[in-house]
C-alpha cells in the first residue's frame, strides 16, 4: 500500500511538470493556432539563461547572495524569453499568417533549431546547474496510519506547489485582466477578435512570452532536479501525448492529462514494465493517449471538432 | 523558344496520358538517365557516392512514400522513421535467418512487413485527424524505438544491439563499390518513382487527393474513407520500408536502432515540405535540399578561412539550418516544387513576356 501511494504521489509530481510544459504549447496553440514544436527548445533555452545569468551576475556585479542572484537570473532568463517572442512574431509567424496547419508545424520546427543552436552558442553547452534552495531530503509523512509511512521527496512537493501557483496565476490573468479577455477573444476566433479592434501581432507576442515564461518555470523546476543540458529539450516529446490527452485547446485538459500521463507512466513502469522487459514508459504514454482518442478524437476536453461541407 | 508545347499534336489517348507528354520533357527525361546511368558513375568520386548521392537517392525514396501519405492523402505521419527502422530490420531478419535469401527479395520483404505495421498504425487515422494524429503516429515512432531497442529476437540476439550485413549479392554478383550501391539505389528510385507517379495519377492517386482535400465532401461523393486511409498508408509505409532496407544495407552497412530515431522522422517530413507537398518531383528536391545543406554548411567556414571549434561550428549549422527552413516556408510555403513549376511557365513563354 505505501510502495503504491509513492507511486502514485512520484507520478503525480512528475505529471506536474509534463502539465507545465504543456500549458505551454496549449497556450500558444489556443492563441495562435500554432502546434509549438518549438516548446522544447524553449524550456532548454529558458533553463540555459537562467541557469547562466544566476551564474554570471554575482560574477559582474560582485554581489554574495544567491537569492539575489537567482533573482536577478530569473527576471534575465524571463527578459530574454519576451526578446525571442518578439523575434519569433517579428521574423516567423507575422509572414506565415494564414499558411497551413503543417507548414507552422514545420517553422516551428525550424524554430526549435535556431533556439537549440543559439542557447548553446551563446550560454555554452555543458551541464549546468540550477541552484535555487530547494530542500532535497525526502519527508516522511503518515507513518501513523500505516505500516512504514509514506516517502515524499520535498523537492518535488515544492515543485508541484510552484506549479499550482503558476496555474492560479495563469487563470487568474486570463480570466481578471483585460490582456486577458483580449488573450481569449484571439483564442476564440482570429477574425472577430480582429474586427474589434484587438491587435493581433501583440497578443501573439504576449502569449508567446507567457509561453515562454511557462517554459522558464518548467526548466526551473526540471533543471534544478536534473541539471539543466541538451536533454532538457526532450522533455516536450513527453508533453506531446500529455497535449493531445487532454485536448489541444484546454487548459484544464492540459493539467489533468498531465496527471494522468504521469501517473499512468510510472504505475505502468512498476506493475507492467517487468513483463514487457523495461524501459516502456518511453511510449506508454503515446497508447494511453491514442487509446482515449480513438473513445474521444478531440481528447478529454478539446472542442468538439465539427465538419461542415 | 525551345521549351514548348507547340506543333505536338496527340492523336491518340495514349498519347494524351503520356507520363511526360511535350517532346523536350521527354529529351531532357532521358538526357538525365543517360547523365545517371552512364556519366556519374564513370566521373564522380567515391567520396562523393558515399556521402551524397547513395543518401540522396535512398532519401528521396523514402520521401517520395511520405509524400504520398502526407502530400497526396493529406494524413501528417511523425513516424516515418520508425517505418524505415521496421523495413531495415525485417529485411535483416529475412537475410539472416533464411540461408541464401536473395538480396531484392529480403528489400521488398522489408517493405511488405513495413506495409503491415504501417498499416495497423494507420488504423487510428478513421478517427482522428489533422495534429492530433501526427502526435497519435509519434506513438510509433516510440513504440517501434523501443522495441527494436528491447526485444533481443528483432536483433538476432546480438549483444550490442547493433545489426549488419556483411556481403550484398545481387544475382550473383557481389555489390563492394559505391558504384554497384548508387546503380542499385538509383534501380530501386527508378522504379518506385515511375510507379508512384503513375499511382497518383490513377484513379487511387486522385481518391487520396479528395480525401486530402476534405474527407467528408469525398466520403459524400462515394468514396470509401477506410479503403482510400489504409491504401495510402500501405503503399507509403511499403515505399518507405524499402527506403528502410535499403538506408540500412546499402548506406550504412551496420547500424543500431538509433538509426532510426524520430530525428529522422523530421528529417524526412522537412524534405516533403521544403520540396513541395503533392508532388513527386518536389520528393528529390527536398532531399536533395536537406542532404546537401548540412554538407555545404559543414565548408562554408572551411572556404572563408576560418577556423571555429567544432561545437561552434554545429550550434551555428543548427541555426542556419533552422533559420533556412523557416525562411524557405516563408517565401515559398508550396515548396520547391512550385518553383520549378512556375521556371517552367516562364521558359514557355521565353523570351516573350506573354
Amino acid at each position: 500500500m505505501g510502495f503504491f501511494l509513492e507511486t502514485l504521489f512520484g507520478g503525480l509530481m512528475v505529471g506536474m511538470l509534463y502539465a507545465l510544459v504543456a500549458l505551454g504549447f496549449v497556450l500558444i496553440f489556443k492563441a495562435s493556432g500554432v502546434f509549438n514544436f518549438a516548446q522544447g527548445a524553449m524550456v532548454l533555452f529558458a533553463a540555459l539563461a537562467m541557469a547562466r545569468f544566476s551564474e554570471w551576475f554575482p560574477h559582474w556585479f560582485g554581489f554574495q547572495s544567491l537569492l539575489l542572484a537567482n533573482v536577478l537570473g530569473f527576471i534575465a532568463a524571463a527578459l530574454c524569453m519576451v526578446v525571442v517572442a518578439w523575434l519569433v512574431e517579428r521574423l516567423a509567424l507575422r509572414h506565415l499568417v494564414n499558411q497551413e496547419g503543417i507548414a507552422l508545424l514545420m517553422a516551428t520546427l525550424g524554430i526549435a533549431n535556431v533556439l537549440d543552436g543559439a542557447g548553446q552558442l551563446i550560454f555554452g553547452s555543458a551541464t549546468y546547474k540550477i541552484d535555487i534552495g530547494m530542500p532535497k531530503d525526502p519527508l516522511l509523512v503518515l507513518d501513523k496510519v500505516f505500516e512504514g509511512g509514506l516517502l515524499l521527496n520535498q523537492e518535488d512537493l515544492y515543485a508541484a506547489v510552484a506549479a499550482a501557483a503558476l496555474v492560479a496565476g495563469l487563470t487568474l490573468f486570463f480570466q481578471k485582466t483585460r490582456t486577458g479577455r483580449a488573450l481569449r477573444a484571439v483564442a476564440d476566433d482570429h477574425q472577430a477578435a480582429q474586427s474589434i479592434g484587438i491587435p493581433l501581432g501583440r497578443i501573439w507576442v504576449i502569449v508567446w512570452s507567457v509561453g515562454g515564461l511557462v517554459a522558464l518555470v518548467a526548466g526551473v523546476i526540471w533543471g534544478s532536479k536534473l541539471g539543466v543540458q541538451f536533454s532538457i529539450s526532450l522533455v516536450a516529446l513527453k508533453a506531446f501525448p500529455v497535449v493531445i490527452l487532454g485536448g489541444l485547446t484546454s487548459v484544464p485538459g492540459a493539467i489533468l492529462g498531465g496527471l494522468i500521463i504521469g501517473v499512468g507512466e510510472k504505475l505502468s513502469e512498476i506493475y507492467l514494465g517487468s513483463y514487457l522487459g523495461g524501459g516502456i514508459e518511453n511510449w506508454f504514454a503515446y497508447v494511453l493517449a491514442l487509446a482515449v482518442l480513438l473513445v474521444r478524437p478531440q481528447g478529454l476536453f478539446g472542442d468538439k471538432i465539427i465538419d461542415r461541407v | 523558344m525551345f521549351y514548348r508545347e507547340n506543333g505536338q499534336f496527340k492523336s491518340s489517348y495514349r498519347a494524351d496520358l503520356a507520363l511526360f507528354p511535350v517532346a523536350q520533357d521527354r529529351w531532357a527525361m532521358l538526357a538525365l538517365a543517360v547523365v545517371c546511368f552512364v556519366i556519374v558513375p564513370l566521373t564522380v568520386s567515391d567520396y562523393t557516392f558515399r556521402a551524397v548521392l547513395v543518401p540522396f537517392l535512398i532519401l528521396s525514396l523514402a520521401a517520395i512514400g511520405l509524400n504520398i501519405l502526407v502530400g497526396y492523402c493529406g494524413q501528417i505521419s511523425l513516424g516515418t522513421g520508425a517505418f524505415m527502422a521496421v523495413g531495415a530490420y525485417a529485411a535483416y531478419n529475412l537475410q539472416v535467418r533464411f540461408d541464401g535469401m536473395p538480396l531484392l527479395v529480403s528489400i521488398l520483404g522489408g517493405g511488405v512487413c513495413a506495409t503491415v505495421v504501417g498499416v495497423l498504425f494507420g488504423i487510428p487515422s478513421l478517427r482522428i485527424r489533422g495534429l492530433y494524429l501526427a502526435v497519435a503516429t509519434l506513438a510509433a515512432q516510440f513504440f517501434i524505438d523501443w522495441f527494436t531497442n528491447r526485444v533481443k529476437w528483432v536483433t538476432h540476439d546480438s549483444p550490442s544491439g547493433s545489426v549488419g550485413v556483411r556481403t550484398l549479392q545481387l544475382l550473383g554478383c557481389e555489390l563492394n563499390t559505391p558504384v554497384q550501391k548508387y546503380l542499385l539505389c538509383l534501380g530501386f528510385v527508378l522504379v518506385f518513382g515511375l510507379l508512384a507517379k503513375n499511382l497518383v495519377r490513377g484513379a487511387i492517386g486522385r481518391e487520396w487527393m479528395a480525401m486530402r482535400d476534405m474527407d467528408v465532401a469525398a466520403a459524400v461523393i462515394g468514396i470509401r474513407p477506410v479503403y482510400a486511409k489504409l491504401t495510402a498508408f500501405a503503399v507509403s509505409s511499403f515505399i518507405v520500408g524499402v527506403a528502410g532496407a535499403l538506408w540500412g544495407f546499402v548506406h550504412l552497412g551496420a547500424w543500431e536502432p538509433a538509426a532510426f530515431g524520430i530525428d529522422k522522422s523530421f528529417q524526412l517530413l522537412f524534405m516533403v515540405i521544403i520540396g513541395g507537398l503533392g508532388s513527386i518531383v518536389g520528393s528529390f528536391f527536398g532531399a536533395a535540399f536537406i542532404v546537401l545543406l548540412p554538407l555545404l554548411l559543414n565548408y562554408v567556414p572551411h572556404w572563408l578561412g576560418l577556423s571555429i571549434s567544432t561545437a561552434t561550428a554545429s550550434h551555428t549549422e543548427h541555426m542556419i539550418f533552422g533559420a533556412l527552413i523557416v525562411f524557405f516556408l516563408i517565401v515559398e510555403p508550396h515548396g520547391l516544387a512550385r518553383l520549378w513549376s512556375t521556371a517552367r511557365q516562364k521558359l514557355r513563354l521565353w523570351p516573350f513576356p506573354h
